[in-house]
């Protein structure tokens, strides 16, 4: 059924991804097939997650979440570690079919289409959902190569010169071109951290992704560096949807919009930003957010 | 005989000592083991080995150096009657004393007149020596172990840091025993030089480094100079770097294409069989791989060109093909590549496991596959470390001697037809010094002039190799 939202399922795609669902699943998807026309909400959300649930072999690490996140704007993933909030980020992406015990439930639509489907290839999806790391990891290759690696991969510039436009634009909007012009040619690896970081954002950018996940974004890094992609991060928000999990709830005071609570593997609460900060509605957040544990 | 039982009281005497250091350890403490500052088995520890490591290692040097001490003392008076031989003979004379004087069968001259007196009293003597210095060794351990143990064994108080002097000894053995591997190494490298320069001194390097023709055969005629013999190493280096080539040329693409499978896209469970199947390979003796070489892949291969040398038209193509033996540098370099898989999987199995996950993670994230990751991350990172152990390979091909011994031929060929006969610079240094051979011909010589060329070339690939993996290692800290 989820199927049918997405445009570019072929008829024999769709039907295999029918006979794999279970009951429960479609059920679930025919309810939100209907919501895009009924739903009272003015912003249809970018992405829709419903009844999420991810198992890491025998393990449960995400019970059935539900959230909306809206697009060009930012999405913050609180709570203690180990409470579910990367795994999630990792569904949007589909980044945890790399991993072999994983197995996801449920279903999360972009733009109302389901990533999960089977007619979903999760390599053209990682190129409309950018990622970036905890650690920066740029490959060791120049600067020049690593922002101009997705656009060779995926055939986006036709020239040298459309490639250099892409990779100059990109490493613009990540703010790093005025400290790189010069040295493009020089290994990645031999920036400092917070640039590394600038790097593999302009990296992920130079695709024009849809939304970008950022995992952890700042943990690596000093303060300055944290207030120059926290900067960007503010920046790059009129054109991307973003989604960030952090540690640190000032950050995510800082730079987001909405706020979504993890506990346990469990969505506690979400909401706009300076709602849960002010007036959070679950004493677990309360809890969280003055500091009493986590 | 008498070493081994004097060694084994002296053991013995150690244990006693042990035993002895550990009951006055304990009586000291008096039931309180917590004033004691080591544990009572340093106590016991550190007098048995004062009681026994310095005994020992005397006795260890008398029983390797014991011997010549004895010559030394019986050949420093000499009779008339063998100074009179000639330098060959007495040696002869002496080692029939020997011989004699240890009850085993002497050689098979007759000595007559003054000559079998001088034998008698030199064997006389000899025992009496072999006495004297069995007896001054012996009293000389004894008297150590017991210093040793009347040093030691005072010093045993609770305050005494037994277990830090124990440390130490620990720590002198380990550096002896590095010590030992350096200087067993160093006396090889010496020997293979020394050996080389004798060789060197009757052919010029210049003509054995640049010439092309190898036949050492003829120096061993005893008519001919021995110079005469042809000693150019170029067809034995060529036939060793074309069967090296050809190992390569298997072993590169199967090994890393399969280090690739196994670290990139075998599951676990296919992971877990399939290599250490592949490490079995490794494990297989080369002579094994050798007479696979020569029994099985040789007679295929001669076979199959045979019939394709039939099915061509008549020519010289054909009759060539045709004429092809069983013994060509082709067999010898496929079974060396073969042999040489799983030492090139193995090895860039680790450098492709080495390189960072976030590399790949990040790959993937920019909607790579996992065959474009590899292509465009995984390789490229690994790539220093995957050259290395290309070198490292190539540096065991070049010195494989048993493969190569086996299947690939003895004839000094300058040919780049892998379908030749061609032999290897090991091959020859097998053929060179085994059976009887006198070292004193450049024939049996040039084998240690080859052999240090071989390790020279070598320990550059060893050497060039280890610097590109310790570069890579420096890039991911």
């Amino acid at each position: 059924m989820t199927s049918i939202l997405n445009p570019l399922a072929s008829p024999l795609l769709q039907g295999h991804a029918m006979t794999v669902q279970s009951p429960d699943d479609s059920s679930r998807a025919s309810v939100i097939s209907t919501a895009p026309t009924s739903a009272p909400s003015p912003a249809e959300p970018k992405i829709k997650a419903r009844g999420v649930k991810v198992f890491y072999g025998e393990k449960q690490a995400l019970f059935d979440v539900d959230l909306d996140v809206p697009g060009k704007s930012v999405t913050a993933f609180i709570g203690p570690s180990g409470c579910g909030k990367s795994t999630f980020l990792r569904c949007i992406n589909r980044m945890n079919d790399t991993i072999p015990s994983a197995r996801v439930e449920g279903s999360i639509q972009i733009d109302g289409a389901d990533v999960n489907a089977k007619s979903v290839d999760p390599v053209v999806l990682r190129s409309r959902v950018g990622m970036v790391f905890q650690k920066p990891n740029p490959f060791p290759k120049t600067i020049f190569e690593n922002v101009a690696y997705g656009p060779r991969i995926h055939g986006l510039a036709t020239g040298k010169a459309e490639l250099e436009a892409i990779v100059e634009s990109s490493l613009k909007k990540a703010g790093l071109w005025n400290e790189v012009a010069d040295r493009l040619h020089q290994p990645g690896t031999g920036l400092s951290g917070g640039q590394q970081q600038r790097l593999v954002i302009a990296r992920a950018i130079a695709v024009s992704p849809e939304v970008i996940l950022m995992d952890e974004p700042c943990s690596a890094l000093d303060p300055i560096a944290t207030a120059k992609i926290e900067e960007l991060i503010d920046e790059l928000r009129s054109q991307f949807c973003i989604v960030i999990v952090t540690h640190s709830m000032a950050q995510a005071a800082r730079v987001s919009q909405r706020t979504a609570f993890f506990h346990l593997g469990k969505l506690v609460e979400s909401g706009p930003t300076e709602e849960m900060f002010t007036n959070p509605r679950d004493s677990r957040t309360q809890d969280y957010i003055t500091g009493r544990f986590g | 005989m008498l070493t081994w039982l004097s060694l084994l009281v002296l053991a013995l005497f150690s244990g006693a000592a042990f035993v002895a250091g550990r009951r006055r350890a304990t009586t000291a403490a008096a039931g309180r083991p917590r004033v004691l500052h080591s544990l009572p088995d340093y106590y016991g520890t550190y007098v048995a080995l004062w009681a026994g490591v310095p005994a020992a290692l005397l006795l260890l040097l008398g029983v390797m150096a014991g011997g010549r001490v004895e010559d030394a003392i019986l050949q420093s008076a000499r009779p008339a009657a063998v100074q009179a031989l000639g330098p060959d003979r007495q040696a002869v004379f002496y080692s029939d004393v020997r011989a004699i004087a240890a009850a085993q069968s002497p050689s098979e001259v007759t000595y007559e007149g003054e000559l079998k007196v001088a034998l008698d009293a030199k064997v006389a003597e000899a025992k009496r020596i072999e006495t004297v210095v069995n007896t001054a060794m012996l009293a000389g351990a004894g008297v150590l172990a017991l210093a040793g143990f009347l040093l030691a064994f005072p010093r045993i108080n609770p305050d005494f840091r037994a277990r830090n002097r124990v440390e130490g000894w620990t720590s002198s053995l380990l550096i002896a025993c590095s010590v030992a591997a350096v200087l067993t190494t160093l006396g090889i490298v010496l020997s293979l030089v020394w050996e080389s320069w004798r060789f060197f001194q009757s052919v010029s390097p210049l003509s054995f480094l640049f010439g092309t023709e190898w036949s050492p055969q003829i120096a061993m005629r005893a008519d001919q100079v021995a110079s005469s013999g042809a000693f150019g190493a170029v067809p034995l280096f060529a036939g060793t770097f074309l069967i090296m080539l050809i190992a390569m040329l298997v072993a590169a693409p199967v090994g890393l294409y399969s280090a690739i499978y196994l670290s990139e896209y075998a599951s676990r469970p296919v992971r877990g069989v399939v290599k250490p199947l592949l490490e079995v390979l490794a494990g297989v003796p080369t002579v094994v791989y050798g007479f696979f070489a020569a029994l099985t892949v040789g007679p295929l291969f001669r076979a199959g060109f045979n019939a394709i040398g039939a099915a061509l038209p008549p020519g010289p193509m054909a009759t060539y093909l045709m004429e092809v033996q069983n013994q060509m540098a082709l067999v010898a370099g496929v079974v060396m590549g073969i042999m040489l898989i799983p030492f090139v999987s193995s090895l860039s199995d680790d450098i492709i496991n080495a390189v960072p996950q976030s590399l790949r993670d990040g790959s993937y994230a920019m909607g790579a596959t996992k065959s474009e990751t590899v292509k465009k991350v995984v390789l490229p990172a690994a790539l220093p470390g995957i050259m290395a152990a290309m070198l490292l390979a190539i540096s065991r091909a070049v010195g494989e001697t048993m493969i190569v011994t086996m299947a690939a031929g003895l004839q000094a060929k300058l040919t780049a037809n892998p379908l030749d006969t061609v032999t290897t610079v090991t091959v020859q240094i097998v053929t060179l010094l085994t059976g009887d051979q006198e070292f004193d011909s450049p024939k049996t010589l040039s084998a240690f002039g080859l052999g240090l060329t071989l390790f020279v070339v070598t320990l550059c690939l060893n050497i060039i190799a280890l610097r590109i993996v310790q570069k890579y290692r420096e890039q991911y800290d």
